[in-house]
């Protein structure tokens, strides 16, 4: 890992900023080509996502809040959590980590910006218009995709309400703009860093973003092949996913699957990077076996090819399938734990403070791990069968996604904000926001545990009397965590317009080349690429 | 600690005392369910397996976590130490995961054997899926039947916002009860033949342990063992539309001699349909007859679509109130409607009686306002399917 002492002097800095020709307004934003408006620009719509993504789940919430149908009718129900679900994925959780490769990668390896910024400025611009699609859906007469964000055929095809193509548009078009994006940090990382900083210097969080990007462009292509499949079976008579001219439903799980298993892991390696950029410095200690970090990142991601059919285990796979993937997706518990024991090694002995990005990093630490060792349950065959598609699956993958990934973002917005806006963040707003929304969270997603064991499937907009009270609470701390998220907006408000002024480098355990440039980063940085000093490892 | 802290975190503990405290939670199930099979005992063994492992990993790291957390804070003056890495470290916790992982893997394999092996069946059930009921028949036995929630509309739909809708209290079985649950004998080995007529759907009962996909076009299988004669409910387990979450599943598990009795009554029952059929042929129903059971059958088998209004739910489920269909068409289209189906909509022939389709038919165009006037009789449906 690069130690970067570099003193670059801040006179270089302030002539950097006499040469922004940005232009002003609207047109700023919409013809930039610079790395931080494009990074601000995705980060902003990735938090409009999770708010719109979250008003959603609170219907969901309120029409679970007590048995019977109160709220919405049961086909209005699956629109709800098919959309909710498609926003939350690629709407929120992945272009936020877009805009953090955007604002930090170039000025982590000392680049001057991405290395294709127009078409940079054209992956972010597509998106908006997705979710348009998308979301135009819900006032048309059909209604908007409710098939689940799996879309499992026939039930997307042949007994769809005539959304698919809404749908099936509109996730071209994300597919279109997150292989740009992954593209172009590909290129970036490759062609882009400073003299000296070799694959092995790089800061983790470069390196889980590179493999994730590789994913992305490996996976996405299988995506945009499923979802054409699907509108020609809907709409020109093919049958790919039909038995009755020749096709198989299941096969669309298996191609569904091989796409959306890496998609899991696009959605958290971003999150180790952060993370781990951000236990060592609260901890004031190197991470722990960086190397070995390395390598974990690079095998979780071979590993994820090849366990796609445990979402599967219920269609009536051969005992041998269902062997391999079972024991394939145990294996992936074994980097991954090394990733955990390596944070915890990294506080071992540290000189540790609890400022809020560490409150966050520690509780993604804990709720993550918790995420993954339901995931560990879940890959087990026999209990498979008692888990899938309930609750327990629900719960599951929220840890993972929300105290995982969610968290990690906001650990990484409040570590960088500064840096970003040049402004410290309200600590007291801050803090209600941590505790609100862990507190919260928990509440929202630990008891649908025991509702999975309990028995309830998920997916369904009515239950048995004997999950009314889990649910009662699920809904409150849904309601809370929803809530708790305007919190945030208020921090980052107040922090762009005003507080106490940020110093270049806030934290004093942080290392890496963007605490060597001033806060808020000038418009342009490292014009010239910086000087990487010899590692200590 | 100071103690407005420490007058926090009381605050803390007796808010969560309180949520395990109340009384309501005594009947709530927190965890899997034992079941009444051998491999149902297995899969809960299973998971307690997993648990435990997890729970005591959980101890260990999170342990090793809140010690740094406590012990070495800057506050407290703690030094950070120099090491960050350690290959000898790095590759015992590889390497002792990976045992546990084949400890947790070798009870995990057998069991799965077991859970695959169909051969040696003593009673076969096919069990179809289809929006939104399940199907049951017995191979060799000539049984067959359809398998619908029983719970009363108004049970769930109380969009008033009301807890018990109009004054309608839930029952104990509230969306778990079916009007025939399938029967099936005790300490027999039962095989299922999974499968579906429309869109994937999931048959799952958990004290059986028993979760396989009903995919359109091919036959999956599962098997049970039971060892308790009860009844034991499930639901549909994958999403298959509007009503997934109305489709629930009701096994009756009888003894081998009450099952036995069940198959008699069954074989008299049907026999009885075939001879009541063979009467309606010949029998005049009156209009309020043929309206009364139209009712009752259009309520079970055709409002979860086309509501119980009439009014449907566009554009997916069309209107049959001053449809074409139902107003200007001829009876014998709308009859045909109803026998084969179209597009989404499933043929009733073989879900009902002549007597049954010519009811609804019958009410279909005499009710929300349509007002054709004709009567449909048995015979004119026995007409019209040309059999």
């Amino acid at each position: 890992m690069t130690t970067n002492t570099i003193n670059e002097s801040l006179d270089e800095v302030h002539h950097d900023e006499h040469h922004d020709h940005k232009m002003t307004g609207l047109k700023r934003w919409l013809f930039t080509t610079n790395h931080k408006d494009i990074g601000t620009l995705y980060l902003w719509f990735s938090f409009i996502m999770l708010l719109t993504g979250g008003a959603l789940a609170m219907v969901i919430r309120a029409e679970l809040f007590q048995p019977g149908l109160q709220i919405v009718e049961p086909d209005f129900f699956n629109q709800l959590t098919t959309v909710h679900g498609l926003i939350m994925v690629f709407g929120a959780i992945m272009p936020a980590f877009t805009g953090f490769a955007n604002w930090m990668l170039p000025m982590m390896i000392g680049a001057p910006d991405m290395a294709l910024p127009r078409m940079n400025n054209w992956s972010f611009w597509i998106l908006p218009f997705a979710f348009a699609i998308l979301i135009s859906s819900f006032f048309m007469e059909s209604g908007a995709p409710n098939f689940g964000w799996t879309f499992y055929a026939p039930l997307s095809t042949t007994y769809s309400n005539g959304s698919t193509a809404f749908f099936v548009f509109a996730v071209h078009i994300m597919g279109i703009s997150s292989i740009m994006g992954a593209i172009n940090i590909v290129v970036t990382i490759m062609n882009l860093r400073a003299p000296g900083m070799t694959y092995m210097k790089m800061p983790l969080f470069v390196w889980t973003f590179f493999i994730m990007a590789y994913l992305l462009i490996a996976v996405m292509p299988v995506l945009a092949g499923v979802v054409t499949m699907l509108l020609t079976d809907t709409y020109f008579g093919t049958s790919f996913f039909d038995a009755a001219g020749g096709g198989d439903p299941v096969m669309f799980q298996h191609i569904f699957w091989f796409f959306g298993h890496p998609e899991v892991y696009i959605m958290i390696l971003p999150a180790f990077g952060i993370v781990s950029t951000i236990i060592p410095a609260f901890a004031r200690k190197k991470l722990f076996g960086y190397s070995s970090m390395v390598y974990a990142t690079a095998s979780i991601a071979l590993l994820s090819f090849i366990v796609w059919a445990h979402h599967m285990f219920t269609t009536g796979m051969p005992l041998f399938g269902e062997l391999f993937f079972m024991y394939c997706t145990m294996l992936i518990a074994v980097p991954t734990g090394v990733k955990v024991f390596n944070w915890v090694a990294t506080m071992w002995r540290g000189s540790m403070t609890f400022e809020i990005p560490m409150l966050f990093s520690i509780a993604f630490v804990i709720l993550f791990t918790i995420g993954g060792f339901s995931g560990l349950m879940l890959a087990l065959t026999p209990v498979d069968f008692q888990y899938h598609d309930t609750y327990f699956v629900v719960a599951h993958f929220h840890y993972v996604l929300v105290t995982g990934s969610l968290f990690s973002i906001y650990a990484g917005a409040y570590f960088w904000l500064p840096k970003w806006t040049g402004h410290m963040y309200s600590d007291t707003l801050s803090k209600w926001h941590f505790w609100c929304s862990l507190i919260s969270v928990n509440l929202l997603f630990f008891p649908m545990h025991f509702l999975g064991l309990a028995g309830m499937p998920r997916r369904i907009p009515d239950y048995a009397l004997q999950f009314a009270d889990f649910n009662k609470w699920v809904s409150i701390g849904g309601f809370a965590f929803g809530l708790s998220q305007l919190i945030f907006l208020a921090v980052v408000i107040k922090c762009i317009r005003g507080g106490e002024k940020a110093p270049a480098k806030p934290w004093d355990g942080a290392e890496g080349l963007e605490w060597t440039v001033a806060s808020p980063a000038p418009y342009h940085t490292f014009s010239t690429p910086p000087p990487i000093n010899e590692d200590k490892h | 600690m100071s103690k407005s802290n420490q007058r926090w975190w009381m605050g803390v503990g007796l808010f969560f005392t309180s949520f395990f405290s109340c009384s309501a939670w005594s009947e709530a199930q927190i965890n899997l369910t034992k079941g009444v099979t051998a491999v149902s005992r297995e899969v809960y063994g299973l998971h307690m397996l997993a648990l435990y492992i997890c729970t005591a990993i959980g101890i260990v790291v999170f342990g090793a976590m809140f010690w740094s957390m406590f012990f070495y804070r800057k506050s407290k003056g703690a030094k950070a130490a120099d090491f960050h890495e350690s290959t000898t470290v790095e590759i015992l916790w590889t390497a002792i995961p990976v045992i546990i992982l084949i400890a947790m893997a070798v009870p995990a394999t057998s069991t799965l054997i077991d859970m695959e092996n169909n051969d040696n069946s003593d009673v076969t059930i096919q069990i179809t899926g289809s929006q939104w009921k399940w199907h049951y028949k017995y191979f060799d036995q000539n049984i067959e039947y359809y398998s619908v929630l029983s719970t009363p509309r108004e049970q769930y739909e109380n969009h008033n916002g009301s807890f018990d809708g109009n004054g309608v209290l839930k029952g104990k079985d509230y969306l778990l009860e079916v009007d025939k649950p399938l029967v099936i004998p005790a300490n027999k080995k039962v095989r299922f033949l999974i499968t579906s007529d429309d869109v994937i759907h999931s048959w799952w009962v958990p004290a059986f342990a028993v979760k396989q996909d009903a995919n359109p076009g091919f036959i999956n299988e599962a098997w049970t063992n039971v060892d308790k004669p009860g009844i034991y409910r499930g639901q549909c387990a994958e999403l298959c539309g509007k009503d997934h979450g109305f489709m629930p599943i009701v096994v009756d598990v009888k003894s081998s001699a009450d099952y036995d009795a069940w198959l008699t009554e069954q074989h008299e029952l049907t026999a009885k349909a075939a001879d009541a059929e063979k009467a309606s042929l010949s029998a005049s129903m009156s209009k309020a007859e043929l309206m009364q059971l139209g009712e009752t059958t259009y309520m079970a088998y055709c409002a979860a679509c086309h509501q119980p209004t009439g009014l449907g739910l566009p554009p997916t489920f069309p209107a049959l109130k001053g449809s074409a269909v139902a107003t200007q068409g001829t009876v014998e289209n709308h009859i045909a409607l109803v026998l084969h189906g179209k597009n989404m909509m499933p043929p009733f022939g073989k879900q009902l009686s002549l007597k049954e389709i010519a009811a609804v038919v019958t009410y279909e165009r005499n009710s929300w306002g349509n007002d054709t006037g004709d009567l449909v009789q048995s015979s004119d449906v026995k007409a019209a399917s040309g059999e």
